[in-house]
């Protein structure tokens, strides 16, 4: 199934070891920024150039991988991802995250709690936290030199100033290990606190800015917030309609254009599997048939999200999978 | 939902089917062969080979035919395709001065030695459409001059270097090495080398822009076109086991010099300062914006207050690179629904909170 | 003791400052000592060098030769081309501050003014939202401007309001000197007057320090202890202000003085 003509994982041996002595000191500077030669990908900028050249740089032989886009292992972008991994790498791949041992992942944090050994990838698409403050890298450079972060917490004062709390939800910029402020890249806020002491390896990439910066194992990351303003994540006031599921990041689904709507995990392995262990939601417990139906015919698709797809039967249309390989 | 079907992978191999079908178009018509591409569209090449980093006319011809036209999609497959291939080494800097001129002018000298080579020009044509060109005529057959040019053609702005009057060009103190931009990222500040590496890779259509901006008063740096020469050089390496240049073949380039306001003060004498423009290829458009934006990119070495877009070296080379920016602005089509549903509960809590605080307000008002 | 050694310690010591742009002098050879608590006033007419001179001093132009020495708490009178970047930074936006002449160079016009009295305090670590904008309010209150109005944009306010919000923006954190080029230039007759009151009162009750530049005389005369009179970028004549102004000695100082009425 490798493309014949090129390397393992598409880049040559010499572009990775680049990119893995710029991880290196990633690592050992945590929530720093290391300038690295970005190459040109065969992916446009800003799809995950990034995250792609990491991946291909960390990805060996025996590695199992899952790429995930909004949560879901079959958006278009993940899909093509994993495509383009199958095709030059040949590795496993796979959608439980505990079977994993690398993830990729744009926007997004698995529901699942992560272990050691595993490395989660982000596709970053700004890796400056301070960007939309100050466009100027000199600048920049300059303040994270000098850990001069004053002004972000301006900004959340302003937020709370005006709304009354901050209103910052997806892209919260956080401090890693006490020193450097960091981008968690788009990431719905619900999901920051899981990249605090996390016993994964957490590696950025931005192939467009051409930076890659990283969070080792337990490393301690803080949210910017305010005494008497904490931080806090985004809850919503009714479970996954599907898998019950109250701990979960919930996408809303459009159901007609009467405004019908529900609540389902974004994280659609954690869903499915759930769901395989036999936890229902409301909306699946009520109006199974009629949901379905509805759902199918009002946007037009030819099989339900919520429909638990086995682990197996993805392997098989991706072509390939842990048992085939 | 368009993202959340099982199956997506499906509709992604159909929809590059769907693609390599609309790139063939009508099967009726015979299909346009890469060698017509090479042959007959070589400014649409040229362009692909410049901001596509690559001199190879049969892969730009290639890309062309793959992206169905589209020039920024063909620098993408170029660059992607550049990536992989292995760096053997630096070619020497190349000569222009020993240029197999096919077009040399200049807008500074009424006559200059060598005389003013016209060349293959779109220049003094009347812009109206060639309608004999829809019955395919033949070319016409092009009468040999009286006697040739001489082989080299020494450059006009030299003349100008003899008498002092035009800031020599000089590599910097110590003459470092240059960084090479397709392996190394852009830092800043970026010296002149990393500029000019990064305008010649630069969208033609950016720097136009930039570059008009400068005679529109976004900076003014009263440019002159010193002398503007298209043709082939030769391209030489010195293998590290020889250890004396060997020439391996030649390109195409054309390459603007403009000669641009003069500096000097009381003490220093004035001299007139250059901006400077290469690129593969048949490319005056782009060569004359480059070297419009690099003087005005160099304010600072020369004591102007950077004001104007053109002059800000960040935002300019930040925001160059075709590959770079095509890729970002469209990847807004890439799923954003977490992020967005964030922002839309967010939205929906505070239109809430206003709502049930109105009825109070109006209550107490 | 301590007491006795801060008596006598000047907080800054300024001495063979010089600055050229290419072959003109910007200023040269200038020195002077502050006391804590006391106000000098530059002054001179544009070109004098003492705008250059506020520049230095604020380490935003670098000197071509001479010292500037500062009375760090803890550390005594200290180099500040010593000084880290880092250092530098902290000291310019805790125990200094800076009064630009057009208040929209000084302030963050597109945040509220709370934000922007606060943002020292953030920038040295506070941390407690409720805190820092009753600090804000308490400052607007003393700059006499309304702490009702935290949460509007400085651009709803007129100039005089802009100059007093960043004033209190950088008193916020209590320096011992603040630097203030021209800073009633731009204001009408009337509001200047307010302003200049404002500042008399606020120096006296916090023992500040300052160097002000200015053009105006007036100014001078009200705000300044001492008096620097530049010319061509050196100093020419220095004094008691009263003495300077009213027995002038350079026939620069005497023209200064005598082209204007009712000192």
């Amino acid at each position: 199934m490798s493309a014949t003509g090129y390397n393992f994982a598409y880049l040559d041996p010499q572009t990775k070891r680049m990119i893995r002595r710029a991880l290196l000191k990633a690592v050992a500077i945590p929530g720093y920024q290391v300038p690295f030669g970005s190459r040109e990908m065969p992916l446009p900028y800003g799809w995950g150039t990034g995250g792609i050249q990491v991946t291909a740089s960390v990805l060996g032989r025996d590695d199992v991988l899952k790429v995930i886009d909004q949560g879901s292992d079959d958006t278009v972008n993940a899909v093509n991802i994993r495509r383009f991994f199958a095709r030059t790498a040949d590795v496993a791949t796979t959608d439980r995250t505990a079977e994993a041992t690398v993830i990729q992942t744009r926007h997004r944090i698995p529901e699942a709690p992560l272990a050691e050994g595993q490395i989660m990838v982000y596709q970053v698409p700004e890796p400056e936290p301070m960007r939309r403050l100050e466009p100027r890298e000199a600048v920049t450079r300059t303040l994270h030199a000098l850990a001069d972060y004053g002004f972000m917490h301006v900004k959340l004062y302003e937020d709370i100033a005006r709304y009354g709390h901050i209103a910052t939800t997806y892209d919260y910029p956080v401090m890693v290990n006490g020193r450097y402020l960091m981008s968690p890249s788009p990431i719905p806020k619900f999901d920051n606190p899981k990249l605090h002491r996390s016993p994964a390896l957490q590696l950025f990439g931005a192939g467009r800015e051409k930076r890659v910066y990283a969070v080792p194992p337990y490393t301690r990351v803080e949210s910017l917030d305010f005494e008497d303003h904490p931080f806090s994540v985004q809850r919503w006031d009714e479970p996954c309609a599907l898998c019950g599921a109250d701990d979960s990041f919930l996408d809303e689904v459009v159901l007609d254009d009467a405004g019908g709507r529900m609540f389902v995990c974004s994280d659609s392995e954690y869903c499915a599997s759930r769901q395989h262990a036999g936890h229902t939601g409301p909306a699946h417990r009520a109006q199974r048939g009629s949901l379905a139906a509805a759902r199918a015919g009002e946007v037009g698709i030819e099989q339900g999200k919520p429909v638990p797809a086995s682990n197996d039967t993805a392997s098989a249309r991706l072509g390939r999978g842990p048992a085939s390989s | 939902m368009y993202v959340a079907v099982k199956g997506g992978e499906t509709a992604i191999l159909n929809a590059g089917t769907l693609l390599a079908q609309a790139r063939r178009g009508d099967p009726a018509v015979s299909e346009v062969s890469v060698a017509q591409i090479a042959g007959q569209l070589r400014l649409g090449v040229a362009r692909v080979m410049a901001e596509g980093s690559l001199y190879d006319e049969e892969l730009a011809a290639l890309a062309l035919k793959q992206a169905a036209g589209d020039q920024v999609e063909a620098i993408f497959l170029l660059r992607a395709y550049r990536t992989t291939l292995p760096r053997f080494g630096y070619s020497q800097p190349l000569d222009t001065a020993r240029m197999a001129v096919r077009r040399r002018i200049s807008a500074t000298f009424k006559e200059l030695p060598g005389g003013q080579v016209l060349g293959p020009t779109y220049d003094y044509t009347q812009r109206l459409l060639d309608f004999s060109l829809l019955a395919g005529g033949e070319a016409p057959v092009v009468a040999e001059a009286a006697q040739p040019l001489p082989e080299h053609l020494p450059r006009g702005i030299d003349l100008l270097g003899e008498e002092g009057l035009i800031e020599p060009e000089l590599p910097p103190p110590g003459d470092p090495a240059p960084a090479d931009l397709s392996r190394e990222p852009l830092s800043f500040p970026a010296g002149r080398a990393t500029r000019l590496q990064n305008l010649a890779r630069g969208d033609e259509g950016f720097l136009l822009a930039l570059g008009y901006s400068t005679q529109r008063g976004y900076s003014h740096t009263h440019p002159f076109a010193g002398e503007i020469r298209m043709g082939e050089v030769a391209l030489e390496v010195v293998p590290e086991e020889l250890g004396f240049a060997i020439q391996i073949g030649e390109i195409t380039v054309t390459e603007c010099q403009m000669v641009n306001q003069f500096a000097g003060s009381s003490t220093t004498p004035p001299q007139f300062t250059r901006g400077y423009g290469l690129a593969f290829g048949e490319a005056e458009r782009k060569t004359m914006a480059m070297a419009l934006v690099d003087r005005a990119l160099r304010c600072a070495e020369l004591g102007e207050e950077p004001a104007a877009p053109a002059q800000q070296a960040e935002f300019v080379l930040s925001h160059s690179d075709n590959v770079e920016a095509g890729g970002f602005v469209q990847h807004l089509k890439l799923p954003h629904y977490v992020d967005f549903q964030s922002e839309l509960e967010l939205v929906r809590r505070m239109r809430a909170a206003i709502a049930s605080a109105q009825p109070a307000q109006e209550q107490t008002a | 003791m301590q007491a006795n050694d801060r008596l006598l310690t000047p907080l800054l010591r300024v001495s063979g400052l010089t600055r050229h742009y290419g072959a003109r002098i910007g200023c040269a050879d200038v020195g002077f000592e502050l006391w804590p608590g006391e106000v000098l006033a530059v002054v001179g007419e544009s070109g004098s060098g003492k705008s250059t001179l506020l520049k230095l001093l604020s380490t935003r132009l670098a000197a071509d030769a001479g010292r500037i020495e500062y009375a760090l708490l803890g550390r005594g009178l200290t180099e500040l081309s010593r000084l880290s970047e880092a250092e530098r930074r902290w000291l310019l936006r805790t125990d200094w501050g800076f009064v630009e002449q057009n208040p929209r160079d000084g302030l963050r016009m597109n945040v509220s003014a709370g934000a922007n009295v606060g943002e020292r305090l953030m920038a040295t670590g506070a941390r407690h939202y409720g805190e820092i904008r009753a600090a804000a309010q308490d400052w607007m209150a003393r700059v006499e401007l309304d702490p009702a109005r935290i949460d509007e944009a400085p651009s709803r306010f007129s100039g005089g309001m802009q100059q007093r919000l960043q004033i209190a923006r950088n008193l916020v954190t209590k320096p011992r000197l603040v630097l203030m080029d021209e800073p009633t230039a731009g204001l009408d007759v009337s509001v200047q007057a307010r302003l200049l009151d404002l500042l008399r009162e606020l120096v006296t009750s916090f023992g500040l320090a300052a160097v002000i530049v200015t053009h105006d005389l007036a100014v001078a005369r009200l705000l300044a202890h001492r008096l620097l009179v530049m010319q061509g970028g050196r100093v020419v004549e220095t004094g008691l202000t009263d003495q300077v102004l009213d027995d002038p000695q350079h026939p620069y100082t005497q023209l200064l003085v005598s082209s204007v009425l009712h000192l």
